[in-house]
């Protein structure tokens, strides 16, 4: 796949770039307001727990500020393809030292329309978020998955991600 | 973790399958590939095709095919066939405190060690024997390069 970068726009949202996938039927850009009830529709679908509050603040924090460090980017597809509209997103963004890690990009959430799953969405958007944060100069990414969410484990694995350094550890407060 | 013979034949013969949907293998040539007696092999094979993974063709050029989907056929799917991968038992109730704590961390490597199995498609699979291959071919060039006179880079 091919990426290429579009300003658009002018003014502030001139300065933000738009991600675009060429020669397919997936285009991924940056995140619009208009997205957030399309973001907040299909988490809900797709975790039964509806959390609007927290995708509104997600938004004003990962779709409006440090937007050379934070990712928020949506799949649309197009009407001769995938279909058209709203099909996915991913969130991630650029941290550095927490763990005693070196710079690093962290993917925290994607979610792919599941009718239009197996079509290579999430590998999209993937590719997407990791052309962003090789620009951003990271040279590693990483992600946390259940160890019973067997179709992100799936998905992360078939695109190359393996097992970090880290164990994630946790304890109940009782 | 260290898995029994058997279970990495199964893994092998049912990548090779999976590498030619649609076409068949005997036993004979897996084994042959991976240097193992085709009497074992077939032991192999006959657990497999009872699972539904691989699907045995009769006939002359007869063989085995592969009978699933290899993006969602895992590793644990294959290993569990062969191997128990089920967690270490919790203590017995008159075990002792110490052994049922044992218990508990051997059950912690249980689980990631069946995380990671069942995370990986025999798709994913095939990808990172073919990016190795890969890699090898370009170190095969790399090291014919050199023996032509090109410098080593240094070894950190």
């Amino acid at each position: 796949m091919r990426y290429e970068f579009l300003s658009v726009g002018s003014g502030d949202a001139g300065k933000m770039q738009e991600l675009t996938e060429i020669n397919s039927a997936v285009r991924v850009r940056r995140v619009r307001a208009a997205d957030i009830s399309h973001v907040i529709a299909l988490d809900t679908r797709v975790t039964k727990i509806a959390k609007a509050e927290y995708w509104n603040d997600i938004f004003r924090r990962y779709g409006k500020q440090r937007n050379s460090e934070r990712f928020f980017l949506v799949a649309e597809g197009r009407a001769e393809g995938a279909g058209p509209g709203f099909l996915g997103f991913i969130i991630g963004e650029v941290r550095a030292w927490e763990f005693g890690s070196s710079p690093c990009g962290w993917v925290f959430a994607l979610s792919v329309e599941p009718k239009a799953r197996l079509h290579g969405i999430g590998s999209a958007l993937l590719e997407a978020i990791s052309a962003e944060f090789r620009k951003a100069g990271v040279g590693k990414m990483r992600t946390m998955v259940a160890r019973d969410g067997r179709l992100p484990l799936l998905f992360f694995r078939s695109e190359g991600m393996i097992a970090g350094p880290y164990i994630q550890l946790e304890k109940d407060l009782d | 973790m260290r898995l029994q013979v058997s279970t990495r034949l199964a893994i092998f013969a049912v990548l090779e399958l999976a590498a030619r949907e649609g076409s068949q293998l005997s036993v004979a040539e897996i084994g042959e590939k991976y240097g193992v007696s085709s009497h074992h092999l077939a032991k192999v094979m006959h657990v497999l095709g009872r699972a539904g993974l691989v699907r045995s063709v009769r006939g002359a050029g007869g063989g085995y095919q592969f009978a699933g989907n290899a993006r969602r056929m895992t590793l644990l799917d294959v290993a569990q066939l062969f191997e128990d991968l089920n967690s270490v038992e919790q203590g017995a109730a008159d075990a002792t405190r110490e052994e049922q704590t044992l218990s508990d961390v051997l059950g912690e490597i249980d689980d990631i060690a069946r995380a990671t199995l069942g995370s990986i498609t025999i798709a994913t699979m095939r990808k990172l024997v073919d990016r190795r291959a890969a890699a090898g071919s370009r170190n095969a060039e790399a090291g014919s390069s050199r023996r032509k006179g090109a410098p080593l880079r240094p070894v950190r």
